[in-house]
C-alpha cells in the first residue's frame, strides 16, 4: 500500500489555493450573534433553529402530526365504518372520481358501476356506466358509528351519492372499503409504535441510568443481559413470543401482548445509549459541584444528567419506531400478531397474502403505502432531531 | 493474538449460556405443552391417541421432572450433537433440520457479501459526493428499501419474476433437487434461486450499512490529516484511498455485529413468504405448534449464527486494526 511520495504535479496538477485579502475582524461573529438574538437564545430554541433548517426533517414532523391527529378521528374521516360489507361489490377495484364533465368543470363525481360475472375465469368484471354520475357528498351522513366507542353519530367527510357507492381504494373479498379499513387500521399502527417507544424509552433510562451511574456489579449484569437480548435475532424472537400469548385471550388482550413485547426488547439500544453517556457525564465539573453542594444521587440523575441527554435520548427513539411499526406489520401479515376484529395494516396485508391476490386484486396492497410513508417519515424526522440534539456542534 | 482470540471465544461461553437459558424459558412458557394439544386434537377428530407411547415420549424427555432437570438436560445434549426430539415430525431434531441450517447459512452469508459489494461503492461515492443529485438519489433509493417491509417486497418480487422470467421463485432449488445429495446440478439450481432471496434480504441492510458508511466516511474527510494532505496538494482519489478509506474499511468489518442480527430476521420472514428451505418457515410451524425443542434448537442455532459472526468480524478487526487492544477485558 506503500507508494515512494513523488511531486504531485507529475499526473495531476495541484489543487488552487485561494485565501481572502479583507481584513480579519475577530470580534464579526459576536456582533452577528447579538444582531440575531442568539447570543441570549436558549439550548431549545437554538435547537429548534436547527431543526426548522432540515426541510424534509421538518416536514415529515408535520406529516406525523398530520397522521397522528387523524386517528383521533378516523370515524369521521373514513367513508364508511369499519366493518361495513357491501356484497354487491366484492373485489371491486379502485374507484376513479371525475371532475371534468362534457369539457366542463363540475362538481367531483364517480360514475355507477356495473357488474357481470366472467364464467370463463370466474372473475367478477365491473365496468364504469357513463350515464350513471354520482356526485360525491362532503360532511354528509353515511354509516352510523360511535365516535371513540362513546357518542353515536353518522357524520363523514366524505360519502357516495345517495344509493350509490364510493370505494376509492377499492374493496376486499368481503366487500369491505378498503381506504375505510386503512384509515382505522392506522390507528391501532401508529399507537403500537408510540406505547412500545415509551415502554422502551422508560426501561431504557432506568435501566441504562442505574448501571450507568452506580457501576460495579449491577453494571457487568446489564452489559451481559443487554448482549445477550441484542444477539438474538429480533423477528425471531418476537415471533417466538407472540407465539405464547394464548389462542383464547381477547384481540385487545393480544394487542397489549403484542406491544408489551415489542417494548421489552426494544430498551437496550436505548440502555446502552444512557449509560455510555452517563458514564461521560458524570466526571463533568458541574456535577461535581452539585454532589460537593448536597445533592443526592437522584437529584444529580434528574436535575444534572438527564436533561443533558435528553434531546439525544429521544432523536434515538425515533428512530426506534419504524422498526416496532415493520415488526408489528410482519408479525401480523406471518398470522402471529394482533387477530381481527383489531384491523391494523399488517392485518389488511395479510389480505394480500399470495402472488395469485397480487396479480388479480393489486389494490388489496394500498396499505404498504401508509406503512413506507410513516416509516420515511420517522427516519427523516429522527436524522433531523439527532443533528437538532447537539446544538453546539 | 492468539491470545486475544482465546479469550475472545472464553467469553462467548457465558453469552451462548444465558441466551440457551432465555429460549428455554420462552419455549417453556406457554401453558401446557406439545402432547397435551395433539392429544385434544386427536380427540377432536374422534381418533384416540397412542397414550403409551406418548407416555413413553413423555418419561424420556423427562416432562414429569422439574424444569431445571431438563434444561440441562437440554443443554447438555448440545455436546453430544443431541438437540431434542421433534414431537410433531416424530424424528429427532438434528435428522428434522437436515440441510436447513447449511442453507441459512449460506444464504446469510451470500447476502452479507452482497451488502458489502453493494454498499462500500455506493457509501463512497454518497460521502465523496455529499449533497450531489446521486447522494440524494441513493440515499433515497436505500430509505425505500428500508421503508418498505420485507414480505411485501418478496411478493412483489414473486409476481414480477413470474411475469418476467415466468418461472416460480418459491423454494431456494428446483424441486427434483430437494433430499438430493450435493451435486453441480443442484449448487447450479440453487444460485438460480437465491438471487432474488438475497435481493429482498440485502436491501435494508445495503441501505442502513451505506447510510452509516456514508457518515464515518463524512467525519474521517474532515479531519485534518485530510486538510493537510489537501494542503500538501495531494490529489482527491489518492488521498480519499490512502488513508480515509482505510479507516472505514474496519468500521466496514465491525459493522457485522449490526446488521446480522437484521439480516437474519429479514432471512426468516422473507423464507416464511417465498417458502425457502431454510430455517423460518418450519421455525414458524414449530412455534404454532408447540414444538419446542424443535423451535428452541432453531433460535438456538440463530443466536449463535449472531454470536459466531460477531466473533469472526471482531478476530478480522483485531488482524486489521493494530490499535485494538489484545489485552482483553472491557475497554472503557
Amino acid at each position: 500500500m506503500t507508494t515512494p511520495r513523488e511531486p504531485a504535479t507529475q499526473d495531476h496538477p495541484p489543487l488552487e489555493h485561494s485565501a481572502s485579502t479583507a481584513p480579519f475582524d475577530p470580534y464579526a461573529a459576536d456582533r452577528l450573534a447579538t444582531d440575531q438574538g442568539t447570543a441570549q437564545a436558549t439550548p431549545g430554541q437554538i435547537m429548534w433553529w436547527r431543526f426548522r433548517r432540515h426541510r424534509l426533517a421538518f416536514a415529515s414532523g408535520i406529516f406525523l402530526c398530520a397522521i397522528y391527529a387523524s386517528i383521533l378521528i378516523c370515524e369521521v374521516l373514513a367513508p364508511y365504518s369499519l366493518n361495513r360489507r357491501n356484497t354487491d361489490y366484492i373485489y371491486a377495484p379502485p374507484q376513479a372520481v371525475h371532475v371534468i364533465r362534457d369539457g366542463q368543470l363540475v362538481w367531483p363525481y364517480t360514475y355507477g358501476r356495473e357488474m357481470t360475472l366472467d364464467m370463463e375465469n370466474l372473475r367478477r368484471i365491473y365496468r364504469d356506466d357513463t350515464d350513471d354520475v354520482q356526485p360525491l357528498r362532503f360532511f354528509c351522513r353515511g354509516d352510523p358509528y360511535e365516535f371513540w366507542n362513546l357518542i353515536p353519530a353518522d357524520l363523514h367527510l366524505i360519502c357516495p351519492a345517495k344509493g350509490g357507492e364510493l370505494f376509492l381504494l377499492g374493496t376486499d373479498r368481503l366487500g369491505r372499503d378498503v381506504l375505510s379499513r386503512m384509515i382505522y387500521g392506522a390507528r391501532i399502527s401508529l399507537t403500537i409504535g408510540i406505547l412500545g417507544v415509551s415502554m422502551s424509552f422508560a426501561l431504557g433510562i432506568i435501566i441504562g441510568g442505574l448501571a450507568g451511574y452506580h457501576g460495579g456489579t449491577f453494571d457487568l449484569l446489564v452489559q451481559r443481559v443487554i448482549e445477550v437480548l441484542q444477539s438474538i435475532p429480533s423477528i425471531p424472537l418476537w415471533m417466538a413470543l407472540a407465539a405464547i400469548i394464548p389462542v383464547t385471550w381477547s384481540p385487545i388482550l393480544v394487542f397489549i401482548g403484542i406491544t408489551v413485547i415489542l417494548g421489552m426488547l426494544d430498551w437496550t439500544g436505548l440502555a446502552r445509549a444512557v449509560r455510555s453517556k452517563l458514564l461521560a457525564l458524570r466526571e463533568e465539573d458541574y456535577v461535581l459541584a452539585a454532589k460537593l453542594m448536597g445533592a443526592g444521587s437522584g437529584r444529580i440523575i434528574r436535575r444534572h444528567l438527564i436533561p443533558g441527554f435528553m434531546s439525544h435520548l429521544i432523536a434515538s427513539a425515533t428512530l426506534t419506531i419504524p422498526g416496532m411499526i415493520l415488526g408489528e406489520t410482519a408479525l401480523s401479515f406471518l398470522g402471529i400478531g394482533l387477530r381481527p376484529p383489531i384491523t391494523s395494516w399488517g392485518i389488511l396485508l395479510t389480505e394480500a397474502r399470495s402472488v395469485n391476490i397480487i396479480a388479480l386484486y393489486p389494490w388489496l396492497m394500498a396499505p404498504v403505502i401508509p406503512v413506507i410513508l410513516v416509516i420515511l417519515a420517522f427516519n427523516f424526522l429522527g436524522d433531523g432531531l439527532r443533528d437538532a440534539a447537539d446544538p453546539y456542534k | 493474538m492468539v491470545r486475544y482470540i482465546l479469550w475472545r471465544i472464553a467469553a462467548m461461553v457465558p453469552t451462548l449460556f444465558l441466551i440457551s437459558a432465555l429460549v428455554f424459558t420462552i419455549i417453556e412458557l406457554p401453558p401446557g405443552d406439545y402432547f397435551e394439544s395433539y392429544v385434544s386434537e386427536l380427540r377432536a377428530m374422534g381418533e384416540e391417541a397412542d397414550l403409551a407411547e406418548i407416555e413413553l415420549l413423555k418419561a424420556r424427555y423427562g416432562f414429569d421432572q422439574p424444569m431445571v432437570v431438563r434444561y440441562f438436560h437440554w443443554v447438555g445434549g448440545f455436546f453430544v450433537g443431541d438437540f431434542g426430539y421433534s414431537f410433531e415430525y416424530r424424528l429427532p431434531v438434528s435428522e428434522v433440520v437436515g440441510d436447513r441450517l447449511w442453507l441459512t447459512i449460506l444464504l446469510s452469508t451470500v447476502t452479507i457479501i452482497f451488502t458489502w459489494l453493494l454498499a462500500f461503492p455506493i457509501g463512497i461515492y454518497s460521502a465523496t459526493h455529499q449533497y450531489s443529485w446521486g447522494d440524494y438519489g441513493l440515499t433515497f433509493v436505500g430509505l425505500i428499501g428500508i421503508a418498505v417491509p420485507n414480505f411485501m417486497l418478496a411478493l412483489v418480487m414473486m409476481y414480477f419474476a413470474n411475469i418476467w422470467f415466468g418461472t416460480s421463485i418459491g423454494g431456494l432449488m428446483a424441486r427434483e433437487y430437494l433430499d438430493q445429495p450435493v451435486s453441480w446440478d443442484k449448487l447450479m439450481s440453487i444460485a438460480e434461486h437465491m438471487w432474488i432471496p438475497v435481493l429482498i434480504i440485502g436491501t435494508a441492510g445495503t441501505a442502513g450499512m451505506v447510510r452509516r458508511l456514508r457518515a464515518n466516511l463524512l467525519d474521517e474527510l474532515q479531519k485534518q490529516y485530510v486538510v493537510t494532505a489537501r494542503a500538501k496538494g495531494l490529489h482527491p482519489l489518492r488521498i480519499l484511498l490512502k488513508y480515509p478509506l482505510r479507516m472505514a474499511l474496519n468500521f466496514f468489518i465491525s459493522d457485522i455485529g449490526s446488521i446480522l442480527p437484521a439480516i437474519i430476521s429479514g432471512a426468516e420472514v422473507t423464507a416464511i413468504v417465498l417458502s425457502l428451505e431454510t430455517t423460518g418457515p418450519m421455525l414458524i410451524k414449530a412455534l404454532q405448534s408447540q414444538d419446542m425443542y424443535l423451535a428452541g434448537s432453531f433460535l438456538m442455532f440463530l443466536a449463535f449464527l449472531t454470536v459466531l459472526g460477531v466473533l469472526v468480524s471482531d478476530i478480522a478487526l483485531a488482524l486489521l486494526d493494530p490499535r485494538i487492544r489484545l489485552g482483553g477485558g472491557s475497554s472503557k
